[in-house]
């Protein structure tokens, strides 16, 4: 949760500084500079991200408006398709029955790809595994694999953390790691898997307790925690996430994050828009350890 | 003059009576509409969804798996290991606060528990994942300490103030006599508090429990934070040792991102009537209770 009310919290701060921005340009200019307003409202992995663009375009322009909050993907889509944000940030792609509910509402929406996360693989410091095939890490989430011996560690029951489904992280990782993004393929997560609300939860969890494996997107991976080097088959070579990797393709487990609007934007959200697609705005991505998309 | 100033205190006599009748009436309304709307919302769910796979044993709403029983039986798992805590610790802190401590003590400590009583759940939940949790792991030896038994003593910490407060209240409304009456027939102090003043409360203290059961089993943020949140069906006991998913949980995680009218939105309404009914019958049998005590009471008594 921890996660979720910083998100809250930085919002008001962010509220907070663009409204003494106003007061302090109001003083100068007419209040009437505020010339637009952009809600924006999603995924947890990108809301830090959200943020620090936010703040850096309110600087270069103080007539704009922005809040950003997070909440999960599919919060970000809900509230899109309600009407009640201008972009949703979500870290999966629109799924095909979200689309029909916004086209159903009179609205089709529009995808942009924002930045590349990759999404690593964690456990505790004091784990002996250094690296995974992504075959073994479906069998350890499926619940085929139970113990660290098994996979070349120690005796030790394997306690196995995920996000909660309403996370856009815990889709992509069903998809692309528990089934091997094979189509038609039905394994899913093991019914002991822990569930948790939060990225923080997550990483609380593997800081202390040896048994435990999380993912986690690589911005959120600190020093207090071990990433695992993966493999993409038997026999390949096992790959630690980096920018280099993800954008050379070489991490198996990276995936596009995205930003969504109400049709073609226009005005001050097709200028925003724009502007985080620019390399100023993409350098924050590397900064908080996301990958840019090249351009 | 007089008569218009009777007339005048009429009028207001009239008004203020009719606001509190509204004002009690209104709750009852509350409560109905409550009812009425989580109905409109739940219901549709028993037709959209099996029996049969309401029923499963598996809780994976995004591949539309809908079994309610991990959920059912965590909320009743936790809920159980918290009235096993709260009750003898908050029935035995009353006791003492009551029958034994000294006034002064009394005076320090109850304002204390009610203080306990008034703590953030989410705060709580914050010293269950970095304080709790890893030490029961530690010293339990479990696969890991996000388990129904941090859950069981943290809603055990909610419910005791309630129990606390509410049995104090009861044991504090036994007349002196009887007590006296106890002692100076040549029981002990013990015996005086086993076998008349806590039978004698008997209705309260029971009270104290069922309202300390409703706070645990409606509790979710705490629960949230530190049962791992596994939709396991728990087979007993013995499964307090391990993760489980409550239904206040799932809602509170869940409720944020469905579609409106969904089938998923609508089972959780349906979950959300279970618990309505779960917590309607623990008031029930709460005033049950107490109005059949009342009525052997009076009997004795006559």
């Amino acid at each position: 949760m921890k996660s979720r009310w910083l998100a809250v919290l930085f919002s008001f701060l962010i509220l907070i500084t663009i409204s003494s921005c106003g007061n302090s340009s109001a003083q100068n200019e007419p209040a009437s500079q505020v010339v637009g307003n952009i809600e924006n409202k999603g995924s947890d992995t990108i809301v830090n991200l959200a943020l620090a663009w936010a703040e850096e375009y309110q600087t270069i322009h103080p007539e704009i408006r922005l809040s950003v909050t997070g909440g999960g993907s599919g919060t970000g889509i809900a509230a899109l398709i309600n009407g009640t944000v201008d972009i949703a940030n979500a870290s999966r792609q629109i799924k095909e029955e979200e689309r029909e509910n916004a086209l159903a509402n009179g609205s089709e929406p529009v995808e942009f790809v924002i930045a590349r996360d990759a999404i690593a693989v964690i456990v505790h410091l004091d784990n002996p595994v250094d690296h995974l095939t992504l075959q073994q890490i479906s069998d350890i989430y499926s619940g085929k694999l139970t113990n660290w011996s098994q996979v070349g560690g120690e005796d030790r029951p394997i306690v196995r953390l995920s996000r909660e489904t309403n996370s856009g992280t815990h889709v992509y990782f069903l998809e692309e790691v528990i089934r091997l993004g094979e189509k038609g393929n039905t394994t899913l997560f093991s019914r002991d898997t822990l569930l948790l609300p939060s990225s923080e939860g997550i990483t609380a969890e593997i800081r202390q307790n040896p048994n435990a494996i999380g993912y986690d997107g690589l911005g959120y991976v600190t020093e207090e925690m071990k990433v695992l080097g993966i493999a993409s088959a038997d026999g390949e070579e096992f790959v630690f996430p980096s920018q280099e990797t993800v954008n050379s393709g070489a991490y198996p487990i990276a995936r596009d994050l995205y930003m969504y609007t109400n049709g073609q934007p226009d005005g001050v959200v097709a200028a925003y828009l724009s502007w985080i697609l620019s390399p100023e705005a993409q350098a924050i991505v590397s900064e908080l350890g996301f990958v840019p998309v090249q351009q | 003059m007089k008569i218009n100033f009777r007339n005048q205190s009429r009028l207001g006599e009239f008004a203020i009576t009719t606001l509190i009748k509204i004002a009690g009436y209104s709750a009852i309304l509350f409560v109905g509409m409550i009812f009425l709307f989580l109905m409109l919302e739940g219901l549709p769910a028993t037709r959209q969804v099996s029996l049969d796979s309401l029923l499963s044993d598996r809780w994976y709403p995004i591949e539309d798996y809908f079994g309610v029983l991990p959920l059912l039986g965590g909320s009743l798992l936790i809920t159980l290991g918290a009235t096993l805590i709260a009750v003898p610790f908050g029935i035995g802190t009353a006791v003492y606060l009551s029958e034994i401590a000294p006034r002064w003590l009394r005076e320090i400590l109850k304002p204390l528990v009610e203080v306990l009583g008034g703590l953030p759940s989410v705060v709580l939940g914050f010293l269950g994942i970095l304080v709790l949790s890893p030490y029961l792991r530690v010293l339990l030896d479990l696969p890991t300490g996000l388990s129904a038994l941090t859950g069981a003593v943290l809603l055990g910490g909610i419910a005791i103030p309630t129990v606390v407060s509410v049995a104090e209240d009861a044991l504090d409304a036994v007349p002196k006599s009887y007590r006296d009456a106890s002692l100076a027939m040549g029981a002990t102090e013990w015996q005086t508090i086993w076998r008349v003043t806590l039978p004698a409360a008997r209705s309260g203290v029971l009270t104290a429990i069922m309202l300390g059961v409703g706070r645990a089993i409606g509790e979710t943020m705490t629960v949230m934070m530190v049962t791992g949140n596994a939709p396991i069906v728990p087979k007993g006991l013995g499964d307090l040792f391990s993760p489980v998913r409550t239904m206040t949980a799932t809602i509170a995680a869940e409720m944020g991102e469905v579609a409106n009218g969904s089938v998923h939105y609508h089972v959780l309404f349906l979950i959300g009537i279970i618990l309505f009914l779960i917590s309607l019958v623990v008031n029930v049998t709460a005033s049950a209770v107490v109005f059949r005590s009342k009525k052997s009471q009076d009997r004795i008594l006559s």
